[in-house]
């Protein structure tokens, strides 16, 4: 199944682009999309261990399972107001 | 109201539309970008968004505060894109029939906002630029 991740703020720039689409298995989870992710943008594995990431514009915890379609996005610590 | 755009707000037009019947007392919270910050000169601020997102959560901010203090109306406007210093960053405007509600009401929404929001603001110094990233 294919699943878009969208970089945000720093994490775009780190990445070098504002998002990727990645295929993954079936019932895949949250948790094997981010090391996904991780192995192939090495650099944003040296930020930290618990990237804030959301599901369809909504927090989510990394075993939730993700499914064809899904938007995830990568969320850098937030600074508005 | 729930706004999050590129354009500057208007207070006025806002106080106006935020009392109803029952209101007793509106407070208002204005964020502005500074010229400096950590003796840092400010050139520009760029402020991000992930749209659809903001919305959901200052929509739920907005929720959990009429719940929790009481309130009769509130009004969230966050603005995005090449701000200079002195401009308005975000506006939080709250009503209630008693004034400590409206007080505290104001500043749970800001300290909330800063907490989850997805937003975040980028300062374009005099010698470089750098990406603000948690509270401040």
């Amino acid at each position: 199944m294919k699943i878009k991740v969208r970089f945000f703020a720093s994490y775009r720039e780190i990445a070098g682009r504002p998002e990727e689409v990645f295929e993954l298995r079936e019932g895949a989870t949250l948790s094997t999309l981010i090391s996904k992710v991780r192995s192939v943008y090495p650099k944003l594995t040296k930020l930290t261990d618990d990237l804030i990431v959301s599901v369809n514009k909504r927090y989510a915890k990394e075993d939730v399972v993700l499914k064809e379609g899904d938007e995830v996005a990568l969320l850098p610590p937030v600074s508005g107001g | 109201m729930i706004l999050v755009t590129e354009d500057d707000f208007s207070v006025d037009e806002v106080l106006r539309n935020v009392r109803n019947k029952r209101t007793g007392a509106v407070v208002t919270f204005v964020g502005v970008v500074r010229e400096e910050d950590c003796g840092r000169k400010i050139r520009k601020m760029e402020m991000e968004a992930y749209k659809g997102m903001a919305e959901k959560e200052l929509s739920d901010l907005r929720d959990k505060a009429m719940k929790k203090f009481g309130l009769e109306e509130v009004t969230i406007i966050h603005r995005v894109g090449s701000l200079s210093p002195g401009d308005n960053i975000v506006l939080i405007a709250v009503s209630s029939g008693h004034r400590k509600e409206a007080f505290d009401g104001a500043e749970y929404l800001i300290d909330e906002l800063k907490k989850v929001v997805p937003l975040w603001k980028k300062e374009i110094l005099e010698d470089g630029e750098v990406w603000v990233e948690g509270g401040h």
